[in-house]
């Protein structure tokens, strides 16, 4: 019984092996709230199943639950690659309601933003720490790179040797400096685009195929 | 005392005893604690992070010797953000030195899992601490009284 036991988990094994292999890699679209995580994870979706994944906007912290986009399926250089796109809430060290008063909200509005971003963003972090199998950084250019989120995130990710592709967006905006992302993080290749305006797209697919194929 | 958790503050009035009155949460002035990597050492990493949340609730800046394993940086922001709760806590200010990359580590030390050396780390809390600075050899940072 046991040896029929065990010759049954071994073939379990393999056969969960040979599966695995084919499983779509789930992909955590990381980055600093305004980023433009989710009009990037947009127009993956859209460029590849049609749909999209979530509203975007400006107001901070719009993106407040994890949201998955399965089985998108690029094609590059005659290789198919499937993917689970899972784009997260803006990661932060810090929430404070008053923020969004800026933005037209009351403050029962406010309040109730604020405390679901708060779970976004621990959700977040949990996908990190068991969910995902590579990340792609998304940073806005016109932006100081050199945040302690940033660096902590870029540790986390690289604690847990994921694959990483570093997104340098936004290069639509006056002042995007793409060299200060790059010298920000010496150690990863950063990729320059704009997911709004649909920039240097290909590129981004050839880097995707590459890193997550 | 064998099977007792470890008293995480020490002697005198430690940091995460509770006893916020004498503290960064007076209008006396703020409150820093400085932790040494010895005191850290014979933490788990939730005692850790209580230390540091306990202390920054109560309006003191933290400093850490030796910092936090990347792990422990994950779940101190993930706790972090369970505990925000308007008008009365709304999140920590961290900062540290750039880290050394994590190239750094010798092939050695990625198989034995030894982690590369931290670096000193201010964390205090969101709305009183502000940084003004920061290079791979300063951290200027502005501490408000509430």
């Amino acid at each position: 019984m046991g040896l029929l036991t065990n010759l049954k988990d071994s073939i379990s094994r393999v056969t969960d092996g040979l599966f695995a292999a084919d499983e779509p890699k789930r992909i955590g679209i990381y980055g600093p709230p305004n980023a433009g995580k989710t009009t990037l994870a947009n127009r993956i979706a859209r460029d590849w199943t049609g749909d999209a994944v979530g509203p975007e906007s400006h107001i901070p912290h719009e993106t407040r639950r994890a949201r998955r986009k399965e089985n998108v399926e690029i094609e590059r250089n005659g290789r198919k690659v499937t993917i689970d796109i899972v784009d997260t809430p803006g990661v932060t060290t810090k929430v404070d309601y008053k923020e969004f008063l800026d933005h037209d909200m009351d403050k029962d509005d406010a309040v109730r933003r604020s405390r679901e971003a708060t779970e976004g963003v621990a959700e977040a972090m949990h996908w990190l720490r068991e969910d995902v199998d590579g990340v792609i950084y998304v940073l806005d250019s016109s932006t100081d790179p050199f945040t302690q989120v940033n660096t902590m995130l870029i540790g986390i990710i690289e604690s847990q040797d994921l694959p990483a592709l570093i997104l340098a967006n936004k290069t639509d905006l006056a002042g995007s400096d793409v060299q200060q992302i790059a010298n920000a993080f010496p150690q990863h290749e950063t990729i320059p685009l704009s997911a709004l305006e649909g920039e240097n797209m290909d590129e981004v697919y050839t880097k995707i195929a590459e890193y997550f194929g | 005392m064998p099977g007792s958790p470890p008293n995480v503050g020490g002697g005198g009035s430690p940091p995460g005893d509770g006893r916020a009155s004498d503290n960064g949460g007076s209008d006396d002035g703020v409150r820093i604690d400085m932790i040494s990597g010895a005191r850290m050492e014979g933490l788990t990493g939730m005692e850790k992070i209580r230390l540091i949340l306990d202390g920054v609730r109560d309006g003191n800046i933290v400093i850490l010797e030796e910092g936090l394993s990347p792990d422990e940086e994950s779940k101190l922001i993930e706790v972090t953000m369970t505990e925000i709760s308007p008008d009365d806590f709304t999140g920590i200010e961290i900062e540290t030195y750039p880290k050394a990359e994590a190239n750094d580590q010798s092939f050695l030390d990625k198989l034995m899992g030894r982690k590369s050396a931290q670096k000193l780390t201010v964390i205090g809390p969101a709305n009183r601490i502000e940084t003004l600075h920061k290079d791979e050899n300063l951290i200027s940072t502005l501490v408000s009284r509430k």
